[in-house]
């Protein structure tokens, strides 16, 4: 899994107007065609999004298990991640 | 079909109501997918439940899911699988998009089912005064997110023995204890300098774009070791997404380049346009406990609409 950079190209379906491809650094850093990454995408639709209470639907709990599993997943499987601290 | 045996119930009960959005029913088609929508969920077609009685006005995007993955257990499990996670949410944010292209809509939270059409008309028609007064505050409006990032190295110092030991002393290992512990001294004040630093800019920020945003709220920073949480190299201090009117984005994003470029070892990453999933919850719902560090900070200005507002941003701007 690459961290950051040289992620492929994967335009997401139907991205008209889409975030992956409207994709800017400001500050001198390069425009970068990135596709939208999933860490951006689940800010919004784990913390963001309309709550109504489903029939089944997410709970908050549910949402740090996503959390926790997202930091378990990636540390244990990239472990050529710097070790960068802070 | 004349009676139900357990076997079709069962079979009934394998499909679930995957909820994306709710939108204005207007002019959207009723019935089966309209041809501009991607699949949903799990590839399947996405089509609109048209609310009733004080609903009237508002449609729910819906699509059919299989309850072997939306279940009650299931869901928990499903949620452990990162590229189911990652399907699912794409999925989700793919209609969302094709909607909020073509007018205002209200993403809803990943994995809201229903088990049938009625209970998605019975929330619709629960919540219509709400849902209606939300599209309206948002049309016309997107979500741009800023990240602010600390470059990578950019907090470490430049010359890593301010006490001239030479090259034996930046190689670090034949130093003596008192040496080492200086260096890790002046590597943590600069790690907090360059943490300040950005900190600062993204308070600048707040303060330049407040007269121009309608909202802003702080999401929490992205924590390093998930993929395309560093971009470039760095790491990110602050995460806010800002509701922002149509035509002032590039005004917007302008500001928002003019005050990242001020520190020298912080850079910002403008990200979107988005459906205003950040702005889609009320201010109370906003506040949700699996939120809870990152918000408050800023705050969604939900309660303040059209008047002048008690919005982070603007507090800053003066």
């Amino acid at each position: 899994m690459s961290v950051s950079g040289s992620l492929p190209s994967l335009p997401a379906p139907g991205a008209g107007t889409g975030a992956g491809t409207d994709l800017a650094s400001v500050a001198g850093e390069r425009w970068t065609g990135r596709p939208i990454a999933l860490v951006d995408l689940l800010d919004r639709l784990l913390a963001g999004g309309v709550v109504i209470v489903g029939d089944l639907s997410l709970s908050i709990a549910d949402v740090e298990l996503v959390r926790i599993s997202l930091r378990a997943l990636i540390s244990s499987v990239d472990e050529s991640l710097p070790d960068w601290r802070y | 079909m004349t009676s139900a045996t357990p076997e079709t119930e069962a079979a009934e009960c394998r499909e679930l109501l995957y909820v994306y959005a709710v939108l204005p029913a207007g002019e959207r088609p009723c019935g089966p997918s309209a041809p501009a929508l991607p699949p949903g969920v799990g590839g399947r077609p996405v089509r609109f439940v048209r609310g009733a009685g004080p609903a009237a006005g508002l449609a729910a995007a819906v699509g059919e899911v299989p309850a072997e993955d939306f279940g009650e257990d299931a869901l928990e499990r499903r949620l452990e699988d990162l590229a189911w996670l990652e399907d699912t949410a794409r999925s989700h944010h793919a209609v969302v998009e094709a909607l909020g292209a073509a007018g205002p809509v209200l993403p809803l939270r990943l994995a809201t089912v229903y088990r049938s059409e009625p209970r998605v008309r019975a929330v619709l028609a629960e919540r219509a005064a709400e849902f209606a007064s939300r599209l309206d505050r948002l049309t016309g409006h997107l979500e741009w997110g800023v990240k602010v990032y600390l470059r990578r190295g950019g907090a470490r110092p430049s010359s890593p023995e301010p006490s001239g030991g030479g090259a034996a002393a930046a190689a670090g290992s034949g130093t003596s204890g008192r040496d080492y512990l200086r260096r890790r001294r002046a590597q943590r004040r600069s790690e907090e300098d360059g943490w300040q630093a950005a900190a600062r800019v993204g308070e600048r920020i707040d303060a330049a774009v407040g007269p121009l945003v309608t909202a802003a709220r702080r999401l929490r920073p992205q924590d390093p070791r998930l993929p395309g949480a560093s971009a470039g190299a760095g790491v990110n201090v602050v995460n806010t997404a800002y509701l922002v009117a149509e035509d002032r984005s590039e005004e917007f994003r302008a500001l928002v380049a003019r005050e990242a470029a001020r520190e020298p070892e912080v850079y910002a990453e403008v990200i979107g346009p988005w459906a205003p999933y950040s702005f889609a919850a009320d201010a109370d719902v906003a506040a949700d406990p699996g939120h809870d560090d990152a918000d408050g900070s800023v705050g969604d200005d939900s309660g303040a609409d059209g008047g002048g507002s008690a919005g982070g941003p603007r507090e800053a701007a003066v």
